[in-house]
């Protein structure tokens, strides 16, 4: 019972018996697992900046890639999809910080709203970046041309976005009117992207693409789901009897990360 | 009993406010009548599994030693039979005793990959961080008992598949333990390119769940369970070492991640972010427009933090070790702590000097010199102040010191070449050779190997209750000593004279001829050098069940791990909490009949903490 007596003492800061950053081990915990995800993200987004340097020419202009929106087919409207489903993803970082707020008041019916909202909102996004894939894989209606495995892209004016059929790019140069109908006539048609061509340019935007958003959409699924289990606990009452709703707020914090991540992914593929 | 529960309980609800876990941990409490699964296999305990820890680690040790004989009978002897490489490698890659050229490789793979990540990371932070952090910060166990059994078990798992790949048809990894691709991206490209490496990046997986699940449970603890007066500048060095280590391992095992799930795709999915115009049997590959280099650069961002993780809890440990035994405290406390800071800080900016020759900037190059440089100050900063703490100390020569005292040396010695290899211009001419082996066996792969055996010997009696042989112990170290120079100190001059790394043989070479001498000496110590560990085996496994019983403080020491009885109390202290009120160093105090004061032990009127200022 000694102990006990010494403990009603406050104690506080770095010297012992006390938590320095008066943070709890489970979010501690929570934190700098955070800190070690961001360096596989900045592994990932290195090593983009890295093809996107070396191969400056031949990248693609994410404006002529990511111009889709539903039920708009054939309008040219650069990136304004992709805002989108960045709104979406910011909105639901609100309700999320909604939902820890509601948490600290341990109003039990507030945290099962904005955490419902939380997930319409991450699988809003989640869909939304199928969709964004779906166009990537499916392609422009003229495609380009694939000769010798090398992908030889047509002409495009960037400021009518109109496509020259007769000209061919490679690695940015273009080639002469005869050379391109030459590859034309002897090549295939090559619509879209996967991970070995890329009908926009170099090969390498197209792995990163799918590789990082794939990894980062990835992160956001695994978020959802966690989520959704914390949903299900705040809903059986779990947090009531514990007396907190913490786990709210850990989880809050992956989710403002990977909401964080997604800003960064977003510049380098769609602005950069 | 009771009372024991009721100041858990009591002190993770009042440390921690409002935790959701202070409810389990009061749980944890009632279970004292524990089955032999959840007390021995999964159990929670930080004590038993450091103690799981260090005996994988030892077998894999093991492993990775017979290995390496097996490959050194081959360099000294090109083409010689032998019974024992037909013993070790069967009929498939031992043929008449004759080493298979590709298993040559693999052996060579494998071992540095055990050493590297399963003995030397895995076995030298696992046991040590898991067995004296809790007891020196007088906490009751690790943040998170469930994270740690998992990270002890993603371990045995990934040095699991590592053994099962050595056994796969096509062989295991073999295009070197830092897995260059294209060799380890394309299946094509060699024997082990295939299901070996396959295993070998499934191994590593599990190796990185386990260091991040270890490195966040050993940072959370040490900042937020050191018990009441245990401000940051009165922790053992050691704990220092261990929370920085953690440091880098969070920070760096992520970018390792990021490189093998890359390399994953280009293995697998037909991507090409390492691959780039490759030929194989006079055809194009359709994967083109990568770099290797990419590889090398994440690579080595993980690589260069993973030497520091490896040989900063070897020092740690040193610094305890030498100044209990010096009876003195440790020279430069603040220093020590500085430059363990700052090797850690370094550490992520030198990683270019691995890559000098890869086609890089000449001045990029020289940025990664001067960095490279700088870490010698910190490093030596650490050899001085051991140096200066063994000054006219009332030196115990236990096994323990000695080997301690080992490390100091071979740190020095291989720190020393490191500078010469920092030299992007000298660089040129060793890289790839045996000189660089030579150097960074002896700067961390033997300092850090004397460090663990250091530690072994020294808090035996905490892992095991019992104490070790000190005769053997001592035989045991003359003989590693003697020998680990034996090897590593000839293998300098044949790096000089331009004795490439990786070949299998050098008999192509005539102007190497004249070297095979020095070869069959470095073979004739490593097996010196193997036997001893002979010795040593003996001594650790019989002194675990028939050692002789030890006291509660065998070696006078001032740390709270000496503060608990001699017993494997869950919850390590019988009572309450240690408190403490003194730095740990203050040995042959002047004024005080004894030659050491308990950190437990409070100031006395008008004493000043030492190390403090």
């Amino acid at each position: 019972m000694a102990g006990a007596t010494a403990n009603l003492e406050k104690i506080e800061g770095w010297d012992g018996q006390t938590s320095p950053m008066r943070a709890s081990y489970g979010k501690l915990f929570m934190w700098f697992f955070l800190v070690s995800d961001a360096l596989t993200f900045s592994g990932f987004l290195c090593a983009y900046g890295f093809f996107r340097h070396r191969f400056a020419g031949e990248w693609p202009d994410p404006q002529e890639v990511f111009h889709h929106f539903p039920f708009l087919h054939g309008k040219h409207l650069p990136l304004m999809y992709v805002g989108l489903m960045t709104f979406i993803l910011i909105m639901s970082s609100v309700t999320m910080v909604l939902a820890v707020e509601a948490g600290h008041r341990k109003n039990r019916r507030q945290v099962l709203i904005w955490m419902f909202a939380t997930i319409i909102g991450g699988f809003m996004f989640v869909g939304s970046q199928a969709w964004e894939w779906y166009n990537f894989i499916k392609g422009t209606d003229t495609g380009a041309v694939l000769y010798e495995n090398k992908m030889y892209l047509y002409k495009v004016d960037h400021t009518t976005h109109a496509i020259d059929t007769t000209t061919l790019r490679f690695k940015g140069a273009e080639l002469s009117k005869e050379e391109s109908a030459r590859i034309i006539a002897s090549g295939e048609k090559f619509y879209g992207a996967n991970l070995k061509h890329n009908e926009y340019g170099h090969i390498a935007f197209a792995d990163f693409f799918f590789f990082i958003t794939g990894f980062h959409g990835f992160h956001v699924f695994s978020g959802v789901i966690i989520n959704i289990v914390i949903f299900i606990m705040a809903l059986q009452g779990y947090m009531d009897r514990v007396g907190h709703y913490e786990m709210v707020e850990k989880v809050g914090l992956y989710w403002h990360f990977v909401d964080l991540v997604w800003v960064f992914v977003f510049t380098f593929f769609y602005l950069l | 009993m009771a009372a024991e529960t009721h100041l858990h309980s009591d002190l993770h609800a009042q440390s921690l406010e409002h935790d959701a876990h202070a409810h389990h941990d009061h749980h944890d409490d009632h279970e004292h009548n524990e089955s032999f699964i959840s007390k021995y296999v999964f159990s929670m305990d930080h004590k038993v599994i450091a103690r799981q820890f260090l005996i994988t680690a030892v077998i894999m040790a093991c492993l990775a030693m017979i290995m390496s004989i097996v490959f050194r009978l081959q360099l000294a002897w090109p083409g010689e039979k032998f019974a024992f490489i037909n013993w070790v490698m069967g009929d498939k890659w031992g043929k008449d005793g004759i080493l298979d050229q590709n298993a040559y490789l693999a052996l060579v793979t494998i071992h540095g990959t055990i050493m590297v990540f399963m003995v030397l990371t895995g076995g030298l932070s696992g046991t040590f961080s898991n067995l004296l952090i809790p007891y020196q910060i007088g906490a009751r166990d690790m943040a998170s008992g469930f994270m740690n059994m998992l990270s002890y078990w993603f371990f045995f798992l990934s040095s699991l598949v590592m053994t099962i790949s050595l056994f796969v048809e096509s062989g295991p990894a073999s295009g070197g333990w830092t897995v260059y691709p294209p060799l380890s991206a394309l299946e094509k490209a060699m024997p082990g390119s295939g299901v070996g490496m396959t295993l070998w990046l499934v191994s590593m997986s599990f190796f990185i769940v386990s260091s991040l699940l270890g490195g966040l449970n050993y940072i959370i603890t040490v900042l937020n369970f050191r018990t009441k007066g245990l401000k940051m500048t009165r922790l053992p060095l050691t704990v220092w070492a261990f929370f920085v280590t953690a440091i880098l391992g969070v920070l760096s095992f992520p970018v390792l991640f990021s490189a093998a799930l890359l390399l994953i795709f280009d293995r697998s999915f037909g991507t090409s972010f390492y691959l780039s115009d490759i030929y194989i049997g006079g055809e194009a590959l359709t994967q083109t427009g990568g770099s290797p280099v990419l590889f090398e650069h994440l690579f080595w961002f993980l690589g260069h933090p993973e030497v520091y993780i490896i040989i900063l809890p070897a020092l740690g440990l040193t610094s305890e070790i030498i100044s209990v035994n010096a009876r003195k405290p440790i020279f430069g406390y603040r220093a020590m702590i500085t430059s363990i800071l700052a090797i850690g800080f370094l550490s992520f900016i030198v990683w270019g000097h691995h890559m000098y020759v890869t086609g890089m900037n000449p001045f990029l190059g020289s940025v990664f010199v001067f960095t490279t440089l700088l870490i010698a100050i910190p490093s030596a900063v650490k050899a001085f102040n051991y140096i200066t703490t063994l000054w006219k100390g009332n030196i115990q020569f236990t096994p323990a010191m000695l080997f301690a005292i080992g490390l100091v040396s071979t740190f020095i010695t291989g720190g020393v070449t490191g500078i010469i290899l920092a030299d992007s211009a000298l660089d040129i001419n060793l890289h790839d050779t045996y000189f660089v082996v030579a150097h960074f066996h002896i700067v961390m792969g033997v300092s850090a190997i004397l460090g663990m055996l250091a530690g072994v010997y020294h808090w035996f009696p905490k892992l095991f209750l019992r104490k070790m042989n000190k005769n053997l112990g001592y035989l045991h170290f003359w003989l590693t000593f003697i020998s680990a120079y034996g090897v590593f100190f000839p293998m300098h001059f044949l790096g000089l004279a331009g004795v490439p790394r990786r070949y299998y043989e050098n008999s192509a070479f005539p102007m190497f001829d004249n070297l095979q001498d020095l070869n069959v000496l470095i073979t004739v110590f490593a097996i010196l050098g193997a036997l001893a560990q002979g010795i040593f085996l003996f001594n650790f496994f019989y002194s675990i069940f028939r050692g002789p019983k030890s006291e509660q403080n065998p070696w006078n020491a001032n740390t709270l791990e000496w503060t608990t009885p001699m017993a494997n109390i869950h919850g390590n202290w019988p009572g309450p909490l240690p408190e403490v009120h003194r730095w740990p160093y203050d040995y042959s105090k002047p004024g005080t009949e004894e030659d050491f004061i308990p950190q437990t032990v409070p100031l006395k009127e008008g004493e000043v903490d030492g190390g403090g200022h």
